[in-house]
């Protein structure tokens, strides 16, 4: 199933709104293979991803109101929650997260419309430095932030020192950097 | 709030794929909660894990799974409208320990039992379910040195209270330091305030000196 990002952000919407199973089983329909695949990545345990995939998504019907649509896509805030759920089920964890309520909290001092476009702005930019990353780079940043491979096993894995290993994923991170500030 | 020293890059994208130990998280966190630079930086990378996520091969069998689901979404309130969320703000006035660490440490700084270390240094442990980091809150007196160390592996420093300043340059609030097993560097706090500093390692500092080597395990540092 293919839906848009406006699309899925308005079932995201029926479903806060509305408590609407028919917007949520589209929505299950496509983030729930991709979130299993994840926890499959993370667990290596079949059964473990099938829970974790259904506490997710059962976390994204319960918190459907938080989910601000203003933001486009839902795929980063489903992750967020894929995430850490990933770190208090299965690593046994607690998630330190900034709570915005708090009195010590400092805020953003421009509009937050304008920051919101101007983040979309920057994450399109920055997903398309993404793709534009030699195809080693791209998966060594993958696979080490995303499948928790260590470096010295990627390291290993593609026959190359730890050093080149390091010093490639902090190469293909400051490009993804230099693409955020380009964006400004 | 001037913040001039800031999350890298390889510490915010693993906090933001989840890949970073409690104990790094709590600093990281902490610091995002006094700089709304990194924070858009935060979302970016959240962005981009989630793309990554979404380009994940569809390798996972979910064919039985929607029917589970739809089992469990009828015994909740699918079809009833939700009332919308309150936010509920909390009565401390401006608490020189921002969240998630004055949670984590159970009160704000003047409310905590500080642990004498020596040359009027003080110190909190704070406890966290990961086994790699050891996690504490150190308080430094205004004008006086941190003994001069270098680490066994990484350590993250972030400021709330004070400053200090090294061969890195000068730390203040919400400024985060990072340092590795090539750092030898001799931090010393700056003489308007005692500094008050969040420290996350994840081995025991080794301490030039010879006397603190031999008290290091008793104080407990």
């Amino acid at each position: 199933m293919s839906e848009n990002p406006e699309d899925l952000a308005r079932l995201m919407e029926s479903v806060a709104l509305r408590r609407d199973v028919a917007a949520f089983e589209v929505l299950f329909r496509h983030f729930g293979p991709k979130v299993k695949t994840y926890m499959l990545r993370q667990t290596r345990n079949p059964q473990l991803a099938e829970e974790l995939m259904q506490e997710t998504m059962m976390a994204v019907w319960n918190k459907a109101s938080l989910f601000d649509a203003g933001r486009g896509n839902p795929s980063a805030w489903i992750f967020t929650i894929a995430r850490n759920l990933f770190i208090s089920a299965y690593r046994k964890q607690n998630r330190p997260e900034f709570d915005p309520n708090d009195p010590a909290f400092v805020p953003e001092t421009i509009e937050p419309a304008e920051v919101v476009l101007q983040g979309l702005q920057e994450a399109e930019s920055l997903r398309a430095a993404l793709n534009e990353l030699p195809d080693e780079q791209r998966e060594l940043v993958s696979r080490s932030f995303f499948a928790d491979v260590p470096h010295s096993a990627l390291a290993a894995e593609y026959g190359l020192p730890l050093g080149t290993v390091k010093s490639r994923i902090r190469m293909a991170l400051a490009k993804l950097r230099k693409s955020m500030e380009g964006g400004r | 709030m001037n913040i001039r020293h800031h999350v890298s890059d390889t510490l915010l994208a693993a906090y933001a794929t989840g890949d970073l130990a409690e104990g790094w998280s709590l600093a990281v966190a902490t610091h995002l909660s006094l700089c709304p630079e990194c924070r858009k930086r935060l979302a970016k990378f959240e962005a981009v894990a989630a793309d990554m996520m979404e380009a994940l091969p569809a390798e996972a069998d979910v064919s039985g799974s929607w029917d589970a689901m739809k089992a469990r979404l009828a015994g909740s309130d699918a079809g009833v409208a939700l009332p919308p969320e309150k936010t509920v703000s909390k009565p401390v006035a401006s608490p020189v320990l921002p969240e998630p660490l004055r949670s984590y440490v159970g009160g704000d700084a003047k409310a905590l039992k500080w642990k004498p270390l020596g040359r009027g240094a003080y110190q909190v442990q704070i406890p966290t379910r990961d086994e790699e980091t050891t996690v504490r809150l150190l308080r430094i007196p205004a004008g006086r040195p941190v003994p001069e160390h270098s680490h066994g592996g990484r350590e993250l420093t972030l400021v709330l209270a004070g400053s200090f300043s090294d061969e890195q340059g000068r730390f203040a609030r919400g400024d985060l330091e990072e340092a590795d097993e090539d750092l030898q560097h001799q931090p010393v706090a700056g003489s308007e305030e005692d500094c008050i500093c969040l420290a996350v390692t994840d081995a025991p500092l080794r301490f030039s000196s010879r006397f603190l080597r031999i008290v290091q395990p008793i104080l407990g540092i």
